[in-house]
C-alpha cells in the first residue's frame, strides 16, 4: 500500500519513523487512517531525502565530464600507489630495525665481548705474568689441553731464558704487544727495550732516540740492563725484535747441551767481516750467562766500544774480541734453527744467486724443505698476523696420531730412561707404548741416516 | 582531490599492515642464507680422548685398517699450480689419491673424465672412485686449493661405521637445501657413496644434466642426489663443538680473529684438529705442510691411541 507514509520511510535506507518525524503511533495512526490527501508527512517532514548518491552519479551525457570518471580512477589509483608506498616504507622500516637489532645485538654483544674479553684478559694477566722492575716474569710455562708437557717443563727449569725484545714507543701496539701476547710467553722471563720507559706495557727505557742508527747503542745499553738486573734470574740472554717469531722451547733444546759457563753464543750464523762469523741481529741471537759478562766487561775495560750502528755486525766483532764462541745452531740433521726471513720465503722461494743471503750464510744455504729444521727457533720479519698464524701452526694445530719423521735426540741432562718410565706411568691405558719406546730411542746416528740432511 | 587524498592515506595504511602481517607470519630475516652456525641439527663430532681409552688393543688395529681414505680430487690444467702443489703435499697422506680432470694436461697425470660440465664431471668421478675403491671405505672429494689434513679426517671419522651412511663437511643450508660445501672438502662413507651411485641411474631424481632453469652447483646437486636415498649432510666439529672443515685459508681466519677477538686470537679461530682449510695459495699450502706435519715445540707429546707413519719417498713432510 503505497502511502505518504510509507513512501517517506521508503526514500530511507532503513525504516525509521523519526526520519518523517512521526512517532511510532502517529505512523500507525496515519497507514491505518490513510487517506490519499493531505499527505501528513508533507507537514513535519522535511523533503523527501534525495536518492542516496551513487559513486557514479548518472548525469546527463553533456554533462558528464571528463575528469570526473578519472576522479574514481584517480582515486582508486591514489589508493594502489598509496598501498605500495606503505608496504614498501614499512619493508624498509622493519629491514632498518631488523638490521640495526641483529648489529647493535651483535655489537652490544660483540661489544661487550670485547670488553669482556678484556677484562677476562687483564685477569688472566695476573696469572701469567708477574710484573716487577719493569719485566715479565712468567709465572708458569702455557699449558696445552690434553699434552704431555713433561719434557717441555723441565728444561723450562733448567734452561732459564730471559728475552729481551728490541722495541720502540711507536711500536708498542702494532708489534710488541702481538710478541707479548704469543712468544713472550714462553720465555722465563720477557723486557720490552725501548727508548722510553713505560711502565705500563712494560718497557724500559734506555735513554737513547729511537732510529737505525741506535741499534748498536739500544743493544748495549739493553745487554746492560739485562746483566745489571737479571743476571742471576737467567742462565741465557735473548735478544730479538718486534718481529721476529720465536719457539723457546726450541731455542731450549739447542741450549740444554750446553752450561750457562761456557763463553758461546748462537743465531743465524753469517760469514762477512769476521774470523769466526756473527749472529744475525733479525733472526735473533742468545748469549750464555759468562758471554754477558764478558760482553759489560769488555766494555768496562774498552775493549769494546760502540764501533758501527750495525748492530749484529758490532756485537759479532765484541764477542770475537772477548773470546766468546760463535756457536754452530744447526740441528743433528745440519737443518738451520735461526732464520732471517718468514718460513714462507725459506720455503718456495728461489733467491737470485745476486742477493746478498747467498754469500752471507756461514753453512750452505738449503732452498726448500731443507731449508728449515722442524725444531726451528726464529723467524724474522713476521707481521701481527704472522705472529698468530706460526703460533697456531707451533702450537695447536697439529696431526693426528702422526709420528715425526725427525725424531730430536733428548739433551744429554735429561734422564732419558727415566722419562720414558714417566711417561708411560702417564699414559697408563695406552696401547701405543711398545711404539712411543722405540721412537724415543735416541741414537744421533739413526736420526742423522734416517733424515738427510741434503738431498 | 580530498577523495584521493585520503584514498592514498587508506592505502598506505592498509600496505603497511599487509607488509606487517606477511613479515609476522614468515618471520622474515633480511638473510636468506644462512651457515651451519644457526642450523646444528646434524652434526658429527670427533671421539674424545676417553671414548677412545675404552677401545681394547685389537679394537684399535681394526679401526686403523677400517679407516682408510679414497681421496678424489678434481682438477683442471687452468689450475695446473694448484694441481702439482695438491700431489706435492696433502694428498701423499691419503691411502689411495686419485686425480680427476676435465682435459688431460700433458705436464701432470692424471684420470681425464673428459667432461666439461661440473657436475657430470664430479658423477664420473666418484662412479669410478666407487668402482676402484678396492678396500677403501672412507671418500674425501677436494678441490686442489683446499689443504687438507688426512689424519685428523681419519681421527673424526675413527668410530664411525663406513657401511652406515655419512655425508660430512662444512655443511651450509640455502633455503630449504642443507648441503656440504665443496671448497671446505667433502666426506662420504663407503655406504654413502653406494646409494648414490644407485641413484644417478635414476634420470628423474638425479639427472646428469641439470633440467632445473638455472644451474645448482655440484655440491648443491651432490646434495639433492643424496637426499633422495636418504642421507643427509652433516656438519663435522671437533670435541668442543669447533668445526673442522674451513672454507677459509688459516691466514685468512687468523686475520679474521685478529679483528674480532683480538685478545684471545688464536683460541677463537680454528680447531687445533681442523680438517680442510679452502682458498689456500700454493705458498700458503707449503707452508701449512711444514706447519702441520714437521714444525712443532720441543718437549710437548701427545699420546694418541693411534699412529700414522709419514708417506714413503717424500721429504717435506
Amino acid at each position: 500500500m503505497v502511502s505518504c507514509c510509507s513512501e517517506c520511510t521508503n526514500h530511507t535506507s532503513n525504516w525509521a519513523g523519526h526520519l518523517c518525524h512521526l512517532s511510532s503511533a502517529q505512523l500507525l495512526d496515519c497507514v491505518s487512517s490513510w487517506k490519499p490527501s493531505p499527505c501528513p508527512c508533507s507537514l513535519s517532514v522535511p523533503s523527501p531525502r534525495p536518492a542516496p548518491v551513487r559513486l557514479k552519479p548518472s548525469l546527463p551525457a553533456c554533462q558528464r565530464l571528463p575528469w570526473s570518471s578519472m576522479k574514481a580512477h584517480g582515486s582508486r589509483l591514489s589508493f594502489y600507489a598509496g598501498f605500495a608506498v606503505g608496504t614498501f616504507t614499512l619493508y624498509v622500516f622493519l629491514r632498518q630495525v631488523w638490521f640495526e637489532r641483529s648489529v647493535t645485538g651483535q655489537q652490544q654483544a660483540g661489544g661487550s665481548a670485547l670488553l669482556h674479553d678484556h677484562q677476562h684478559q687483564v685477569e688472566d694477566e695476573k696469572t701469567i705474568w708477574k710484573k716487577e722492575r719493569s719485566a715479565l716474569f712468567n709465572l708458569k710455562h702455557p699449558h696445552h689441553r690434553g699434552e704431555d708437557s713433561q719434557m717441555a717443563d723441565e728444561l723450562y727449569k733448567k734452561v732459564r731464558i730471559l728475552c729481551w725484545v728490541m722495541t720502540g714507543p711507536n711500536n708498542l701496539e702494532k708489534k710488541a704487544r702481538h710478541v707479548k701476547y704469543t712468544w713472550s710467553r714462553h720465555c722465563n722471563i720477557v723486557v720490552f727495550m725501548s727508548s722510553v720507559d713505560d711502565p705500563d706495557f712494560p718497557t724500559v727505557g734506555l735513554g737513547t732516540k729511537e732510529g737505525r742508527d741506535q741499534l748498536y747503542w739500544k743493544t748495549i745499553r739493553a745487554f746492560h740492563y739485562a746483566y745489571e738486573h737479571h743476571a742471576h734470574e737467567a742462565d741465557w740472554f735473548l735478544k730479538a725484535d718486534d718481529d721476529t717469531y720465536v719457539i723457546v722451547d726450541n731455542l731450549r733444546w739447542i741450549l740444554a747441551n750446553h752450561t750457562p759457563e761456557e763463553p758461546i753464543y748462537f743465531g743465524r750464523r753469517f760469514k762477512p767481516y769476521t774470523k769466526q762469523g756473527y749472529m744475525s741481529g733479525g733472526a735473533g741471537y742468545v748469549l750464555s750467562r759468562e758471554a754477558l759478562r764478558r760482553f759489560v766487561e769488555g766494555f768496562k775495560d774498552k775493549v769494546c766500544t760502540h764501533t758501527t750502528s750495525v748492530e749484529d755486525l758490532a756485537m759479532g766483532q765484541c764477542m770475537e774480541k772477548v773470546g766468546v764462541l760463535a756457536g754452530d745452531s744447526r740441528d743433528t740433521s745440519q737443518r738451520e734453527t735461526f732464520h732471517p726471513f718468514v718460513p714462507e720465503q725459506h720455503l718456495t722461494a728461489k733467491f737470485p744467486k745476486s742477493f746478498w743471503y747467498w754469500s752471507y750464510c756461514y753453512y750452505p744455504i738449503a732452498e726448500g724443505p731443507n731449508c728449515c729444521s722442524d725444531l726451528s727457533a726464529s723467524f724474522h720479519y713476521v707481521d701481527a698476523g704472522g705472529m698468530y698464524l706460526l703460533e697456531y701452526y707451533a702450537y695447536h694445530l697439529r696431526a693426528f696420531g702422526y709420528k715425526y719423521r725427525f725424531q730430536p735426540p733428548a739433551p744429554n741432562g735429561i734422564d732419558q730412561s727415566s722419562q720414558e718410565k714417566k711417561q708411560a706411568e702417564v699414559d697408563n691405558s695406552s696401547r701405543t707404548d711398545q711404539r712411543q719406546d722405540a721412537d724415543h730411542a735416541p741414537a744421533a746416528g739413526k736420526e742423522a741416516a734416517a733424515a738427510p740432511a741434503a738431498k | 582531490m580530498l577523495s584521493e587524498g585520503s584514498s592514498f592515506m587508506k592505502g598506505m595504511i592498509m600496505g603497511g599492515l599487509f607488509c606487517l602481517v606477511l613479515s609476522l607470519m614468515t618471520s622474515f630475516t633480511p638473510k636468506s642464507e644462512s651457515t651451519a652456525d644457526e642450523h646444528h641439527h646434524h652434526h658429527v663430532k670427533a671421539a674424545s680422548k676417553e671414548e677412545l681409552k675404552h677401545f681394547s688393543d685389537s679394537q684399535v688395529e681394526e679401526l686403523h685398517n677400517q679407516v682408510r681414505v679414497f681421496c678424489a680430487i678434481m682438477v683442471q690444467p687452468k689450475t695446473l699450480v694448484y694441481w702439482a702443489t695438491t700431489m706435492d703435499t696433502w694428498s701423499k697422506h691419503c691411502d689411495k689419491a686419485v686425480f680427476y680432470t676435465s682435459e688431460s694436461s700433458k705436464a701432470l697425470d692424471a684420470i681425464d673424465l673428459k667432461e666439461k660440465d661440473d657436475w657430470a664431471r664430479l658423477r664420473k668421478a666418484l662412479k669410478h672412485a666407487y668402482e676402484n675403491a678396492g678396500d677403501l671405505r672412507w671418500f674425501f672429494v677436494a678441490q686442489p686449493t683446499t689443504f687438507a689434513i688426512i689424519e685428523n679426517l681419519k681421527y673424526l671419522v675413527l668410530t664411525k661405521d663406513p657401511d652406515e651412511p655419512f655425508y660430512l663437511g662444512k655443511a651450509v643450508k640455502s633455503g630449504e637445501l642443507e648441503y656440504v660445501a665443496f671448497d671446505s672438502g667433502i666426506v662420504l662413507s663407503y655406504e654413502a657413496l653406494k646409494r648414490l651411485v644407485h641413484v644417478f641411474q635414476d634420470e628423474e631424481k638425479c639427472p646428469e644434466r641439470g633440467r632445473a632453469l638455472w644451474k645448482l652447483s655440484e655440491d648443491k646437486q651432490l646434495a639433492v642426489c643424496l637426499k633422495y636415498t636418504g642421507v643427509f649432510a652433516e656438519n663435522g666439529e671437533d670435541a668442543h663443538g669447533k668445526g673442522l672443515f674451513n672454507s677459509q685459508s688459516a691466514d685468512s681466519l687468523i686475520a679474521d680473529s685478529l679483528k674480532d677477538h683480538p685478545t684471545d686470537v688464536v683460541g677463537s679461530c680454528c680447531s687445533d684438529m681442523a680438517v680442510t682449510f679452502g682458498g689456500m695459495s700454493p705458498n700458503q699450502m707449503q707452508v701449512l705442510m711444514f706447519g702441520v706435519y714437521r714444525l712443532r715445540p720441543y718437549g710437548h707429546d701427545f699420546h694418541d691411541s693411534l699412529a700414522f707413519y709419514p708417506p714413503e719417498g717424500s721429504d717435506n713432510d
